[in-house]
């Protein structure tokens, strides 16, 4: 009986985390990216998977902001999910693939975004400085 | 004893519910989800009382330990009731909360009996057995129906981001908190489950305080593209 148990509120776990990470990433996708952000990190019209990484770095290059931190490592775990799943069950499940790569496209999409907010909080901070 | 990694998470968790209660304030979003704010500002009370029990009695008193399972039942038991409230918000304009709170009621009692004959079964330590069996079986319950009301939620075309979020995480709680609960059933030796548990624990209050304050109350979203299974 505790298995079963254990099986179902892992399922469930599962698939509220994926829908809560989506939840996330949903607000951030209708945002667009401005040609500036568009040259830094590369991304030309829809973001792939591999572009996750390097922005990520070039978010930690940035000046943190607190209230996004949460956020980006939430996206940044089910990445590492998403990788899991591609590198496992996607061999044996073919069309989980095409669903993982969109994922992983909309994980770099949100970070690209996360960023753009990064570039613009940072301007801001220059900006009071050099008016103070 | 716990280690300072405990204390500190239990101080992380302390500072999150007292955040989600601000960022409520903040936002003017107390009222409207009073059940969860009131179930955070209870967890508060409990953190404080808890520590209090600890300092004066020691880890291993039967005092402490009396006061923990108590208020752990206490706090599933509101948790329950905070649900319950969420399913009023999404059923709000379909005038059916008599029924849920009949149901509601009925479940909750139906749970405790349950428990009840667990314990008088098994256990020759009737008050901590009950309280610990309770707070275990409500944890399942309140899965399955937070599992029911995001299938509402979907069929519903339910747009609200805040009371999406909001659901979510509290579906992230409940499992998170079942799994714990059956891995323990499973392997009783299991001694790091007692780390998993307060990190799981943080992440309600830090998934709320962020809903309050990020998210605007008007803010809209399409729950359909938050299926894992396309719909």
């Amino acid at each position: 009986m505790a298995t079963l148990i254990f099986l179902f509120s892992a399922a469930a776990l599962l698939q509220f985390f994926i829908s809560y990470c989506r939840s996330l990433i949903a607000a951030s996708i209708k945002q667009p990216l401005s040609a500036e952000v568009r040259d830094v990190t590369g991304i030309a019209s829809a973001a792939s998977g591999d572009d996750f990484a390097r922005v990520i770095q070039l978010l930690q290059l940035c000046p943190e902001r607190p209230e996004d931190q949460s956020e980006i490592r939430a996206i940044g775990a089910y990445f590492r999910l998403l990788n899991f799943v591609r590198a496992t069950l996607a061999r044996i499940i073919p069309a989980l693939v095409a669903w993982t790569e969109m994922e992983r496209g909309q994980c770099a999409y949100f970070a690209a975004v996360a960023l753009e907010r990064r570039i613009a909080f940072s301007r801001d901070m220059l900006s009071q400085q050099l008016d103070a | 004893m716990p280690g300072s990694f405990i204390y500190w998470l239990w101080t992380l968790e302390t500072i999150l519910e007292v955040a989600v209660i601000v960022c409520a304030l903040a936002k003017h979003s107390f009222r409207r989800y009073l059940c969860l704010n009131l179930y955070m500002l209870l967890s508060l009370i409990v953190s404080i009382g808890r520590y209090q029990f600890l300092s004066h009695y020691g880890w291993y008193s039967s005092e402490y330990a009396y006061f923990y399972f108590c208020s752990d039942a206490v706090l599933t038991i509101f948790l329950y009731l905070a649900l319950i409230n969420l399913y009023l918000h999404v059923f709000d304009e379909m005038k059916v909360e008599k029924y849920v709170r009949l149901t509601a009621v009925m479940l909750l009692t139906g749970t405790a009996l349950f428990s009840y004959g667990v314990v008088q079964q098994s256990s020759q330590r009737m008050l901590t057995g009950f309280f610990y069996e309770l707070s275990q079986n409500l944890y399942f319950v309140g899965l399955v129906l937070t599992y029911v009301l995001w299938g509402a939620i979907l069929k519903l075309r339910e747009t609200r981001t805040q009371l999406i979020q909001v659901v979510l995480s509290l579906g992230i709680y409940f499992s998170a908190f079942a799994a714990t609960f059956a891995l323990r059933n499973i392997y009783p030796n299991f001694e790091s489950l007692g780390y998993v548990v307060p990190v799981f624990a943080c992440l309600l209050p830090l998934a709320w305080a962020y809903a309050f304050w990020r998210l605007p109350v008007d803010a809209r979203m399409a729950p359909s593209r938050l299926a894992v299974v396309p719909r």
